[in-house]
């Protein structure tokens, strides 16, 4: 009853003032008339949506020749040409090779994060320490410093390490948990478990580390996978942190690997462009399907709680 | 922000003193400054990577950011104190006013527009109670992918000469020829390209419009108030914070696009320095021209734009933003 009520976008069916009876029947065809409206404007606005995503796999389909002269949707004579072409790799380099890298470097970035953001976490929800509160606010004004700012000094100083072209560069932050909205996620989710249990375990005499180990990150599971996953995602999509430390094509993930692909072959192959555009975005996809709850939710909660 | 912070505090404390019976009042007295400093310590073991991060990947950098940002910097020889001149080169610099122009127009535009559009939906999706979930992930997926290379470089094909919006547009007699050569419409593409992820804000607002009670919008039918109006002061005020939260949030992230303007540019800044956005031109300068301490200067002008940005949505949030539990 209350859903027209609470959307005042739709226009609502007029009242008579004060009737306390409920409504009759009749009303209930009125209501259909609304929801058919509301099917077939969120049916459009979806297919408006996802419409880039259904083109580019139908586009990897195409062979050369259509690009251009079918403007249609689907291919004539779909083929897998494309993908054949595309797997054999760039500059001498198989594309398993930029897969691979994609991998580790998302793995890295999923460890890192975990660790070393579940503990600040830990200390910022659940330690009165000396200074606790001024560096929260400083890890919240993180959230807003565009990264922009740090990515000379921090190249002079990966670089004055002998660092460049390694992995090393892309992880260090991810160990050490610069990126603040995974602590300021897991600090919400924490802040909401009882109390009393990090109590009782006091009192048995557990100390923080036992607390935090047996009690606080078996509770916090769903914002650790919901990190997990964000962290991977962010890492399999970084451009621009492999682009600054990054020279050996051997070393490139995919985000890299695409950019050649499409400097040197996009006037010429875009099917071949196309193709490992969505080869790079299929692990992400179903990333996202099997898991989608969990990042929905998290960024849910991120924006409440903010 | 502010009121969790401000009462979390206090609930612990109370959770606290009703944990200790109040026999054993004199056993506890002794208790807290022992534990204090034990707590600092184990505070400082768990906070160590965070805080070894930073300081020495954000808060040394951006001191050494503002350093060199008054010298002459090629990464080869040291840097040279230059006090001004890099603000003065960067007055004269007709490619960075253009970058700032684009960028200002990227920011300042775009991100209403992705906002209105996540507001629209989420009320879309917020009418029905059930069955939305499919629509709410379905709608997210851009903002999880909007960012890539892969999508810059679909993108870049659809809006090609051959590309399937020219063709649509054909059906209807428009003949733009093509969205990537021409330098006055890059930027309603890359405006699109943002305002097709508007999923994350929206998963935002429709967290926050669950969150406002029914009652308001019933009192609101009682008073005779039509649905614009039941928009305007029961919906905008409820959802205030959120519609805050997002745009300081957005319009920070806006001001840091990079990859897809630097694809769809092919890292030139092209055509006509239309792709040439502030990020792109930070970059250039820094790692394609070794002019680190322009960059620097650069960097921090961008930092300062952010803060003001900040500051003035912080200032003008007082009288737009209300919080439930103010009396307005």
């Amino acid at each position: 009853m209350t859903t027209i009520e609470s959307n005042p976008a739709v226009p609502v069916p007029r009242n008579t003032v004060g009737d306390p009876q409920p409504r009759p029947r009749r009303r209930s065809l009125r209501r259909h008339i609304p929801t058919a409206f509301w099917v077939v404007g969120i049916v459009a606005l979806t297919a408006i949506v996802l419409y880039p995503l259904l083109w580019m796999f139908s586009a990897s389909l195409k062979p050369n020749s259509e690009f251009g002269s079918n403007q249609g949707f689907f291919p004539e004579n779909p083929t897998f040409d494309n993908f054949v072409k595309v797997m054999q790799g760039i500059a001498g380099i198989p594309t398993w090779k930029f897969f691979l890298n994609s991998l580790l470097l998302g793995i890295g970035a999923v460890i890192g994060t975990v660790i070393s953001s579940s503990m600040a976490a830990y200390a910022f929800s659940r330690i009165n320490f000396r200074g606790s509160r001024i560096l929260f606010a400083a890890m919240i004004g993180t959230l807003l410093l565009p990264f922009h700012v740090l990515i000379i000094p921090q190249y002079i100083i990966f670089r004055n390490l002998g660092l460049i072209d390694t992995f090393w560069p892309l992880l260090a932050g991810k160990f050490l948990a610069t990126e603040a909205f995974f602590v300021f996620l897991m600090v919400q989710f924490i802040r909401n478990l009882p109390r009393e249990l990090d109590e009782a375990a006091r009192i048995d005499g557990c100390g923080h580390g036992r607390i935090f180990f047996s009690i606080t990150l078996p509770l916090i599971k769903p914002a650790l996978i919901t990190s997990s996953i964000f962290a991977f995602i962010w890492s399999w999509n970084d451009f621009l942190g492999p682009l600054l430390y990054l020279n050996s094509p051997d070393k490139y993930p995919l985000p890299l690997a695409l950019r050649i692909f499409n400097d040197q072959t996009s006037t010429s192959d875009y099917g071949a462009t196309i193709a490992i555009s969505v080869l790079a975005l299929l692990p992400v996809m179903l990333f996202f399907i099997i898991f989608q709850r969990f990042l929905v939710d998290g960024v849910a909660t991120q924006g409440l709680k903010g | 922000m502010t009121t969790d912070s401000a009462h979390a505090p206090a609930t612990d404390r109370s959770a606290d003193s009703g944990a200790h019976p109040a026999g054993s009042r004199r056993a506890g007295a002794s208790r807290p400054r022992r534990s204090r400093n034990r707590d600092s310590l184990a505070g400082y073991i768990f906070l160590s990577p965070w805080l070894l991060g930073f300081i020495g990947l954000t808060l040394g950098p951006m001191l050494a950011s503002l350093y060199l940002a008054f010298t002459d910097y090629n990464l080869f020889t040291a840097p040279e104190w230059t006090g001004l001149e890099n603000l003065g080169r960067m007055a004269e610099d007709e490619k960075f006013w253009g970058s700032v122009r684009i960028t200002l127009i990227y920011v300042l535009v775009g991100t209403p527009i992705k906002l209105a559009a996540a507001l629209a939906v989420a009320m879309l999706l917020n009418y029905k109670a059930k069955g939305t979930g499919f629509f709410r992930s379905a709608f997210y997926a851009p903002s999880l992918i909007g960012a890539s290379v892969s999508i810059a470089i679909v993108w870049r094909a659809m809006f090609s000469t051959d590309g399937p919006v020219d063709g649509t547009l054909n059906l209807f007699g428009i003949n733009l020829g093509g969205w990537i050569g021409n330098p006055s419409l890059i930027m309603p593409m890359m405006i699109l390209l943002a305002v097709w992820q508007f999923g994350a804000p929206m998963v935002i607002f429709l967290a926050g419009l669950k969150g406002v009670p029914a009652e308001l919008y019933e009192a609101a039918s009682v008073d005779g108030a039509k649905a614009w109006r039941k928009f305007l002061s029961v919906t905008v005020p409820m959802l205030s914070p959120v519609i805050f939260f997002n745009l300081l949030l957005e319009m920070i992230n806006a001001f840091q696009v990079f990859a897809s303007a630097y694809i769809i540019g092919s890292g030139t800044g092209g055509p006509g320095g239309a792709t040439n956005f502030y990020t792109v031109y930070l970059y250039t300068r820094a790692f394609a021209n070794n002019q680190m301490g322009y960059a620097s200067a650069m960097a921090w002008v961008l930092l300062l734009a952010v803060g003001v940005l900040a500051f003035i949505l912080f200032r003008t949030s007082r009288s737009w933003v209300h919080y439930a539990g103010d009396s307005k």
